[in-house]
């Protein structure tokens, strides 16, 4: 039962996601070409209220509707591991005009295509997972 | 309710991820779509090949319910809540588009060029889908995360390496956009 919840964040999520014109390919264009302050303005008041909810439930100490007190793990400190990943993320985002979320938004829009992009980014995925140990993180 | 069938301004869309992170936090978990593709790895059968996917998917299993849902979320944007969906583009974006010969620019939600079951006629588009599918897989696993997790969930829990991670994206989103991205049109 407890997943049926997880399936309605998800489906507000998509609904954002396709309504917002974040998961169009010529938003990210766009981006990137700094011709349009929408996708900053999606990001910036995301990140602006994101930062302010934060920091209330871990001034309030919220606890989840579980009644779990909520956790939000530190990220491993390093360097390069996100400097080179994020770059290789950007070149195929800027590629494909799509992350992970926008992926699964595009595929109930009816835009097959893009199952293509699901299919080798698991390819990517995995090949990362195979060759992880050989990289510098 | 007008506005609803209508493209929604980024003052909407902005804050609306903001609630879907704090929603999840609310119901015990981490924002983070990327997570998925690992998931989605280890129910093919990774687990054999690499230890990274040796892990209880169950676990998982909750994201794989919001990849769900956002599949159908897209389903729903597209075809109850939408009039038409087409993006109105900076002219400049459009004129630079056609140059390229994508013609569907101004005109469509997705370029026709790239995301029609015509364009997969072309080798030459399934060849950057492939690859820049692989980019954004492999990236985002190395990176730890992708948008939803460094961008926004990272970024608003102030941590410094997924603000790396995020110049990262810009980095190689500009490098491609301005630089690579006409050998693969």
């Amino acid at each position: 039962m407890r997943q049926l919840y997880f399936l309605f964040i998800g489906i507000l999520f998509g609904i954002i996601m396709f309504k917002s014109e974040a998961a169009s390919w010529f938003r990210i264009y766009e981006m990137f070409q700094f011709q349009s302050f929408h996708m900053y303005g999606i990001i910036g008041s995301a990140l602006f209220f994101g930062v302010i909810l934060i920091q209330l439930i871990k001034r309030f100490k919220l606890k989840s509707v579980f009644g779990e007190s909520i956790r939000i793990p530190d990220k491993d400190k390093s360097f390069y591991r996100y400097m080179l990943g994020g770059i290789i993320f950007g070149l195929g985002w800027g590629l494909t005009g799509a992350c992970p979320g926008p992926i699964f938004t595009l595929i109930g829009a009816g835009f097959f295509p893009i199952l293509i992009v699901l299919f080798f980014a698991m390819v990517g995925t995995w090949i990362y997972g195979l060759v992880r140990n050989k990289l510098p993180h | 309710m007008e506005w609803i069938f209508k493209p929604w301004p980024w003052y909407i869309g902005g804050p609306m991820i903001a609630f879907v992170l704090f929603l999840l936090l609310f119901f015990g978990k981490n924002f983070g779509m990327s997570s998925n593709l690992r998931t989605l790895c280890t129910l093919c059968g990774a687990g054999k090949t690499s230890r990274f996917f040796n892990f209880d998917w169950k676990t998982q299993q909750w994201n794989l319910f919001v990849a769900l849902g956002a599949i159908i979320g897209g389903w729903m944007g597209a075809n109850w809540l939408s009039n038409e969906a087409i993006v109105q583009l900076n002219p400049d974006t459009i004129n630079q588009l056609h140059q390229f010969n994508i013609k569907s620019a101004g005109a469509a939600y997705m370029p026709e060029e790239l995301f029609s079951l015509q364009a997969l006629t072309n080798p030459k588009v399934i060849l950057s889908l492939s690859l820049g599918g692989f980019l954004v897989g492999f990236g985002a696993r190395y990176a730890g995360g992708c948008t939803s997790g460094h961008a926004i969930s990272g970024l608003s829990n102030l941590q410094l390496v997924s603000l790396f991670a995020v110049i990262g994206f810009f980095i190689g989103g500009l490098l491609m956009n301005h630089f690579l991205l006409p050998y693969f049109l």
